[in-house]
């Protein structure tokens, strides 16, 4: 090293030092999370793997272990999820919109979006009371699919409107000045612009709330999600269980093999969510491609 | 050449002066109260192309924008004095915005195509304003008056943001031309283009000003030496001076400008 001094040589080398020393601790915070998970998923896989069977996905619920199933609570949740969609995607979509496009920046838009963040830090279980107060009892829709679904669009909304925001502000603002340059009224320039420059942002915020939404437990208790149902809901006004529910009965049995059974479901509680995930990275990519 | 001779060219050239499209009467722009633009006021004539130049922050653009209204869409923004477009105050409460920007179209400092296909950056525009006719014609006429026909034609399917950044400015000027508009404005529409592209548009406004009006905002002079028919001088929110192109160039009225195209500011 000719053109350096020795000092500079020396300090280069301790700043090189910190730098290695930091890039391992990120590197180790990292792989400690990921082995954790893989730990997580291994004690899972093991206890519950030899419990999925056809038997198991095909079977009710029940007070032996070897003739209990998932099928109840399989489709209750596939059910809950196609409801919670059909009711929070237009609702949280259109929020959004209306807040990012259409309300301004006046005193009203930002006491909404004010409540709108508080909303989406309360925790579940005041939701469950919510739906309970609300769904069952004043509109009288009893303990019944549309009332755990109408609870679970609530509690996901906020999170479906901020980040529905968040993808419709990322929409440069030269797409609306050259759509509204052209004659195009604002709702034009949204409907055929903004929304689908937005939308593979907004599908990402809406497949994490609904990911969030099978998860959930607290609420559906409330609302009187029943434990064991020995029947499959044919409407939305059928009482039903879910996979958490499920999952969380059979933890709270003695016997061990309802423990097993306990991981089995959360194997497929886990694959349901992976399979979501997937689905919304696949439309996101198709719909980039298409921008692009 | 004699007096008389020069009197009749004089009075030939006023016979020939087109109508004004746009007539400026005393406008003021003013941002939350604080004025950006100060009681300019001038004719911008048909088929001519008019230069707005000033060094930066004098209120080109923004006065350029008040001309179909994409102040509106700026916060705190009011209007005062009169435009005039076809007798009709662009400011006057029974006036529909969308139809004044369906009527005098815009081409924008850094190219902003929609990010879809060429074909249908051309027409969107015309099919939501109720377009009927051949929408293939029109895409290919007005690809055509851009000078990106050729460039294009092969591909009109493919997304537009596949195009170079010159080629992008074209189509955006194509778009705009799609609507047929009666004014096209133009806000520094060269600042983020290489040479080249530059001159083909410069070359490209040349050809369009037969058919259309143009008001084009340059913080480049020379530009507006070449391709301007007027110009406009503006400093700190106030028209200095608005005038031919050859007289604000080779014999300014007022010092200021002659400071400013000289280079001696700015």
């Amino acid at each position: 090293m000719a053109f350096i001094s020795e000092q500079e040589y020396q300090n280069l080398q301790h700043r090189h030092r910190k730098a290695r020393v930091f890039q391992r601790c990120c590197a180790a915070v990292t792989w400690a999370s990921v082995f954790l998970l893989a730990v997580l998923l291994y004690q899972v896989c093991a206890d519950g793997l030899g419990w999925l069977d056809w038997q198991f996905f095909n079977s009710f619920p029940s007070r032996f272990p070897d003739r209990a199933g998932i099928k109840s609570a399989l489709v209750g949740t596939l059910w809950m999820i196609a409801l919670v969609a059909v009711f929070s995607i237009p609702v949280g979509i259109s929020s959004a919109l209306y807040l990012e496009e259409f309300a301004g920046k006046g005193k009203f838009a930002k006491f909404v979006e004010l409540n709108i963040s508080n909303l989406s830090g309360v925790p579940s279980i005041v939701y469950g009371i919510l739906g309970l107060a609300i769904f069952v009892r004043y509109f009288a829709l009893e303990r019944s699919l549309i009332s755990g679904a109408l609870t679970m669009s609530l509690l996901i909304l906020p999170t479906i409107i901020i980040a529905g925001r968040e993808a419709i502000r990322g929409v440069p603002m030269s797409i609306r000045y050259a759509a509204l340059s052209l004659g195009a009224t604002r709702w034009q320039t949204t409907w055929a612009h903004v929304l689908p420059a937005s939308f593979p942002g907004i599908m990402t915020g809406v497949i994490l709330a609904l990911s969030r939404a099978i998860g959930e437990t607290a609420p559906l208790i409330l609302i009187g999600a029943m434990t064991f149902v020995a029947f499959l809901p044919q409407g939305p006004m059928d009482s039903f269980t879910a996979l958490p529910i499920q999952i969380y009965n059979w933890v709270s049995r003695p016997q061990p093999e309802f423990h097993e059974l306990a991981a089995a479901g959360i194997i497929v509680l886990l694959v349901v969510l992976l399979l979501m995930n997937a689905t919304a990275i696949y439309i996101r990519s198709r719909t980039e491609r298409r921008l692009k | 050449m004699s007096t008389m001779e020069n009197a009749d060219l004089v009075n030939d050239r006023k016979k020939i002066l087109p109508p004004a499209v746009l007539d400026l009467k005393e406008v003021s722009v003013l941002y939350s109260g604080k004025a950006a633009v100060k009681k300019v006021s001038c004719q911008i004539l048909r088929n001519r192309i008019t230069a707005i130049i000033g060094p930066s922050g004098c209120g080109k653009s923004t006065l350029l924008r008040s001309l179909n209204r994409m102040n509106d869409f700026v916060d705190g923004v009011t209007i005062e004095g009169e435009i005039l477009f076809a007798d009709q105050n662009l400011y006057g409460i029974e006036v529909d915005p969308v139809q004044v920007r369906r009527r005098i179209g815009m081409v924008f400092q850094k190219p902003n195509p929609f990010p879809k296909s060429i074909y249908n950056n051309i027409a969107w525009g015309p099919s939501i304003n109720g377009y009927t006719g051949s929408m293939d014609e029109l895409v290919e006429r007005s690809l055509s008056q851009a000078a990106l026909w050729d460039e294009v034609k092969d591909r009109l399917q493919e997304s537009a943001l596949n195009l170079s950044g010159g080629q992008q400015q074209r189509l955006c000027i194509a778009r705009a031309l799609a609507m047929e508009p009666q004014v096209l404005l133009m806000d520094e529409p060269c600042s983020a283009l290489d040479p080249i592209s530059t001159s083909r548009i410069e070359d490209l406004l040349f050809e369009l000003k037969t058919h259309y009006t143009i008001v084009i905002v340059t913080h480049n002079m020379q530009q507006a030496a070449r391709i301007s028919d007027y110009t406009a001088f503006m400093e700190m929110g106030i028209m200095i001076e608005f005038g031919e192109t050859d007289q604000i160039f080779t014999r300014p009225n007022i010092k200021r400008t002659e400071e400013y195209v000289t280079g001696r500011f700015g």
